[in-house]
This record gives C-alpha cells, structure tokens and sequence, in this order.
C-alpha cells in the first residue's frame, strides 16, 4: 500500500515536471503583470509616440501620423541636446556618483567609530531629507536657496553679503539640494553593508599593521563591492530621474542653465505641445537609464564568485 | 530565470526613469454634465460663478447634475492639463474653460464643439461685442467658444512715488524715450525704489510677452505674425529695438535685477509688495489688476483707487495710434464628444447669462464683452479703472492663435532672458530668435520685413 502510494507519486512527479515549476511561479504573475502594464507599458508607448507626431493640441493631436525618425533627426541637430546631456552627466555625476555615494559611504564609516548618541542624532538629521516627500524637499531646498533663504540670511548674518543662489549657481544648487535629499539612502546602504563584514577580519588586518587608510582601502571596500554597484546603479537611475526639485528649484532656468534631459523631456511635452518630440527625448534618457542598469548588473555577476 | 529577473529588473529601473500618467474612471451617467475650470488660491472668481451657475441650472433641469471639476494650476499648468483631459473622449468635460488664443489649435485637434446651430437659437448672443465675438472662431469660420471678459494692458503707476521724484500725474509717457526720462528721475530721487518693471525671460511665461515684449514691439510698427500672409516675421529692426529698450531698462537698473526678473514669484511681489509699499513706481499690467487689491482679492489695498494710475502704453516715437495694448481672454467651451450637446450648451448659456456675466467681470476685474453687462452701472463702479482700461481696447492687439504660437512665445522668452542677462546682444538674440523660427515653422512661413 505504502509501496504503491510511493510509486504514484513518483509517477506524478515525473510526468509533470514542468507544471510543478510553473505553479510554483504563480504567485509572482500579479507583480510581473503590474509590472508590464504599469512599467513596460508606458516606456514602450513612449517609444512608440516618439516616432510620430503627436501633439497636445493642432491637428496632429487625435490622429498623430508616424514621421519614422524625424523627431531624433532633429533632436540630433539641437543645440539643447548637448547641453542637457552635459548638464545631465554634471548632475548625476556631481550629485549621485560622487556626491550622495561618497558622503553616504563616509557617513557610515564614521557613525561606525561615533558614540552612539552622536550616530542617533546625525542618522536622523540625514534620514530626515530622505523621508521627506520629494516636492516637500524640493520646496525646502528652494526656500533655502532663494533670494531672501535661510542660506543668505546665514552668510548676510556672517557678513558675507547676498548672493543669487539659484541665478547665478544653479547647477550648484540642486546638486547641493539633491545631495542633502539622496545621501540617506547610500548611508543606509553602507551601514548595512559595513555591519556584514566579520570582525575577525577587520581584527586580521589591524594584527597585520594596516592603518585605518589600509584597512578602508583593502578590506571595507573590496567587501562590500556588491553593496556599492548596486547603491550605484539605484541613486544613477533615481537622479537620472529627477524632475520635480529641478523643476520647483529652477524650472530649468536660468536661459537653461539647469535643463537637464527629464526637464527638457517635460518642456518640450507639455510645455510646447509636442508629445512626439517629448517622448523622444525621454527615449534617449531610458536608453541613458538602461546602459547605465546593463553595466552595473554586469560589475553584479563579476563580482560573484 | 536569471535572465528573466534581470530583465525584469531592467525594465523596473527604467520605470525609475518615466512615469506615467493615470487614467480617470470614466462617466458613471450619461445625464452628468463635466465642468473643467481654473481655480487658484488667488483666483476663484469662477468657482463662484460656476457654482451659482450649477444651482440654477440644477433647478431648472431636474436630473440633471452638474459635477464640477476645478483644476488647481497656473495658466501654463491649465492648459496642459486641460489639453490632457481632452485628448480621450472618456475624461473630455462636456463645458470647460479655454483661454482665447488655444481655440484655433484646440479647434484643429477636434476637441470643440461648433455651436454655430445652438447660437441662432439663443437671444443673448446679439448682446455680445463684435469684436469679442471674433475670439471664438476657428479657421472654418466657425463659432466654438463664448468670450467670458476680455482684458486690455497698460502702465499702473504708483502716483505717490512719481511725485516724490517729481513728476506730475497724471502721468502720460508720448515714446519710449519719456519712460526712460521718467524712471531715471525716480531713480535719482530715490535709489531703492525700482524705478519702471517690465517682465522678461522664461520663468514669467505669457506676462513675459503679453505685459512687456509685446507693447514695445507693436509700439514700433513691427508685429510678430503677417495674419493675411500667414507668416512669422523676422529680421525686424522693431524686434531689435525692443530687446535694445529692455536692456536700456536691465543695465541701468531701472527695472528689478535680473535675477528677481527670472523668478516665476516676481509678479506676486509688484502685486502683494512692491507697489503697495511705495518700492516700485509703474509696472506693465493688466486691466484685471484691481482684482488682487479690491476688497477680497489676495493682496487687498484699501488706497489702491487713490495712489494708483493708469495709463497707455506708448508707442516707440509717439506715432500714431499713440498707444498700444495687448489683449487675451478666455472663453466657454463645449466638448466635441460630448454626449449631451444640448445640455451642455444650455448650461454655458446659463453661466453666461447676464447676472452671471456681471458678477464674474466684477469679481474678477474682466472687462465686459456683453453690452448689456458694460452698460451696468455695477459694473462701470466696479473699480475706479474701469472707463480707462476699456478705452484701450481702441488701440489693443491680439496674439496670433495658431499651434505653433506658444513655442514662437517661448524664442521670444528666451531673446529678452538671454538679453537682461547679458548673455547676448538685441543684435545677436534677434538673430538667434530669427533662426529659432524659421526652425520652428519652416523657412517657408517667415517673411522679412
């Protein structure tokens, strides 16, 4: 009885190996499936509006006509697009490789030394930025930034005069403003990154002699290489992203000295009627956002033994 | 599966990078009319007409409701979202509020309804101003929209702050030449008021054209569009001219510092502080400007009647026709798709009638486009400006409403920015824009002149 029973279910099994495994998956196609409609369905309809004509109003609007390549023709040929690009690379560079990746690190290396006290207060200072909504952030960053902001009421309370933060540094400003809102996020990374390398090994190297320089360059880091590709990959696609703090901050301006390419997307959008041209310039940015994804997923598997 | 998780991931992370937009539920009944209208902490004189409108038609037409839909935005932002909303038949609104110079493109798009039919049979439309009627015609020739008010735009100067300087008012500049005189006065006499404020640059949007660019470049003989030949005119020594008068105005500080110009806020502080507060001696406004110091606007000025003056705008040499105004407006639209025509119509008619008319064009400093409402005497008491700015629509202008128009609108933003910044010279930003719009509409549909 017990024999035969066994012998049936092996049957089973054999037989239907394939469904076993695709029933295990079922409970992930509510999440694929959002994931499709929600995600991959906007970006390939942005794909697809930018090779037409589609416009907010005039007689393309209801019926936009496919014009092939036309709108990267001219994107191609716009004095905008080296611009934003560069304005781009400066942003994300400036504010999320270098900027939120390193402060984040190096917060999270010191709060490992700091008393705890000291750790609480500045771990809450930081996070706070992060929790805030993004246009509460960014309407914060522009208070302190304008004109009449708590920054020049600082250095004119200093003696230092009054300077048009927004006007004559724009770039300056909402790198400042998008590290002080990002760094949260690499700090909490690293923190749970630092706290998953054995004492014994840190122990090892002190042992050796490694000063903390040494022990930072040739334990910490090569330890926690996961941890950084991926933080990289998340904060490079999340400032690739931003729009509204640029967008409260600066509008793009001063004579678009802060346009970078999800603000100009959004102009030429919704600001000019031109969805087709629009969509576009956000294709080029999700092709942006993919190589960037592609390579860090690659410094991923390299990494693994 | 791996594989298939970074895919996934992949495609995840460039979620990251576009957002997307939601849709609205669609119609839950088909006797539900959908109102579309702008709302805004300091503009709700049409959330108060809209209401009383939705009263009286609901009571007049039982069963029917009427749900209105305020949207919180800017112009710009209206727009955008109006445009948005009419884009799919299933959240188009059945009547919406459309400013007067996206009817034609809006027209082209198919999103209004031509109420030619509807119009001969409604008696108050004799009422309305020729002139004003014109607003609401596409290319066909067709009526689509229904003019609520229009404006005109001239100087408000602050009386107190020209006599100070010395200057008798009432003050009526002749040219370009007597503003630059006169501001250079109240310069002298006092340096920390800001002498003169014309908008420029981006970040004002339309009031960088409409209350500033505009005035000086009509004023010079020169006009931005050739309406019979329907084509852009460039290369225009008045195009020149004008930037030349801005940059007058920037360099020897005799307006706001550029960086001020290029904030969005700035024409909240010639309203809310400047001018009230005796910092700014004229300014380049609307004729709805009383509606932000009248009682209940958002910077009530109990003394605005007094210290306040307004007068035309001149012209670059004082040539005929000595003056110049820019007008806009904004209309009352039915949806092309909407599944009540009738009704629809039937509710504009209502909120245009002439009690409504009256209470809006007070409410909000509107002038009147119903001769019935301008010949109130309500409304000719609405506000001590009322006789002046509705004699500026002898000499007022109008933008060219076609689809191409907010993005020429933006290459002139972008000229007076680059100019009041030092970035360029008028030559050079002329040029610029010159080449901005033949590559905005094709070589073909400019003329030199």
């Amino acid at each position: 009885m017990a024999v035969s029973l066994r012998r049936v279910q092996t049957g089973h099994r054999r037989r239907r190996p394939g469904l076993r495994r695709q029933a295990r998956l079922l409970p992930v196609v509510p999440a694929v499936v959002l994931l499709l409609v929600f995600l991959a369905g906007p970006v390939l309809w942005a794909f697809h509006a930018s090779f037409t004509n589609a416009a907010l109003t005039g007689r393309n609007a209801r019926n936009p006509g496919w014009i092939g390549f036309d709108n990267y023709a001219r994107l191609l040929s716009d004095p905008m697009l080296p611009l934003s690009l560069g304005l781009t690379v400066l942003f994300v560079g400036g504010s999320a490789i270098v900027g939120q990746n390193l402060l984040g690190l190096t917060l999270a290396v010191l709060m490992r030394r700091a008393r705890r006290p000291v750790a609480a207060v500045v771990g809450t200072a930081v996070v706070a930025a992060w929790v805030l909504p993004e246009i509460v952030a960014a309407f914060a960053a522009y208070a302190y930034f304008s004109r009449d902001g708590t920054l020049n009421q600082l250095l004119g309370g200093l003696g230092l005069g009054q300077t048009d933060w927004l006007y004559s540094f724009p770039l300056v400003a909402i790198l400042l403003a998008n590290i002080w809102r990002g760094t949260a996020f690499s700090m909490l990374v690293y923190r749970a990154a630092l706290s998953d390398i054995p004492g014994e090994v840190t122990e090892a190297a002190l042992m050796d002699g490694a000063g903390g320089w040494q022990r930072l360059a040739f334990i910490t880091i090569p330890m926690i290489r996961g941890s950084i590709a991926t933080n990289l990959m998340l904060i490079t696609l999340q400032t690739l992203a931003v729009f509204t703090l640029i967008w409260v901050m600066t509008a793009g301006g001063p004579a678009n000295a802060s346009t970078t390419l999800p603000v100009l997307a959004y102009l030429e959008a919704f600001k000019f009627g031109d969805i087709g041209y629009g969509t576009a310039v956000a294709s080029v940015l999700i092709l942006i956002g993919l190589v960037f994804g592609a390579a860090y997923v690659r410094l991923l598997r390299e990494d693994k033994p | 599966m791996g594989r298939a998780l970074k895919i996934t991931s992949l495609i995840a992370a460039a979620g990251f990078v576009l957002t997307a937009c939601s849709a609205a539920s669609p119609e839950a009944e088909t006797r539900t009319l959908k109102v579309a209208y702008q709302k805004t902490d300091s503009f709700t004189a049409l959330d108060t007409l809209f209401q009383a409108a939705k009263q009286e038609f609901e009571a007049a037409n039982q069963g029917v409701t009427v749900a209105l839909e305020p949207i919180q935005a800017n112009d710009d932002d209206y727009g955008t979202k109006l445009a948005l909303a009419l884009r799919s038949p299933s959240t188009a609104p059945d009547v919406f509020y459309e400013d007067t110079f996206k009817v034609r493109s809006d027209v082209d798009a198919g999103y209004l309804l031509k109420l030619d039919s509807h119009l001969e049979g409604w008696e108050d439309w004799d009422t309305f101003d020729d002139g004003a009627k014109a607003a609401g015609l596409g290319d066909d020739g067709g009526t689509y929209a229904v003019p609520l008010g229009t404006d005109t735009r001239g100087i408000w100067y602050n009386k107190k702050v020209l006599t100070a300087a010395g200057v008798s008012v009432p003050w009526e500049p002749r040219t370009w030449q007597d503003i630059l005189d006169t501001a250079r006065k109240i310069k002298a006499s006092d340096a920390t008021v800001v002498p003169f404020n014309m908008y420029a640059g981006k970040a004002t949007g339309e009031g960088t054209v409409m209350q500033s660019f505009y005035e000086l470049l009509y004023g010079t003989g020169s006009e931005l569009y050739d309406a019979d030949a329907k084509k852009w005119v460039v290369g225009s020594p008045g195009f020149t001219d004008s930037l030349g008068f801005l940059k007058t105005l920037y360099d020897e500080k005799l307006a706001v510092s550029p960086a001020e110009a290029l904030d969005a806020n700035v024409w909240k502080k010639v309203f809310g502080e400047w001018l009230p507060e005796g910092k700014l001696g004229a300014t380049v406004e609307g004729s709805y400007t009383p509606s932000f110091w009248q009682k209940g606007g958002s910077y009530e000025w109990a003394e605005y009647g007094q210290d306040m003056g307004v007068t035309a705008f001149p012209t670059q040499n004082g040539q005929a026709p000595g003056g110049v105004s820019m007008s806009g407006g904004w209309t009352l639209a039915v949806g092309a798709e909407t599944k009540n025509p009738d009704l629809a119509f039937e509710f504009l008619a209502t909120a245009l009638n002439q009690k409504n008319s009256l209470a809006f064009n007070v409410a909000s400093s509107q002038i009147a486009v119903r001769k019935d409402v301008a010949a109130d005497s309500g409304y000719q008491a609405a506000n001590p400006f009322v006789k002046d700015v509705s004699e500026l629509v002898a000499v007022t202008h109008y933008r060219p409403a076609t689809a191409e128009y907010p993005r020429i609108s933006a290459a002139v933003q972008e000229a007076t920015e680059a100019v009041i910044t030092g970035a360029k010279s008028p030559e050079q930003a002329a040029a610029d824009y010159d080449t901005a719009v033949k590559g905005i509409v094709g070589e073909a549909k400019t003329v030199a002149k």
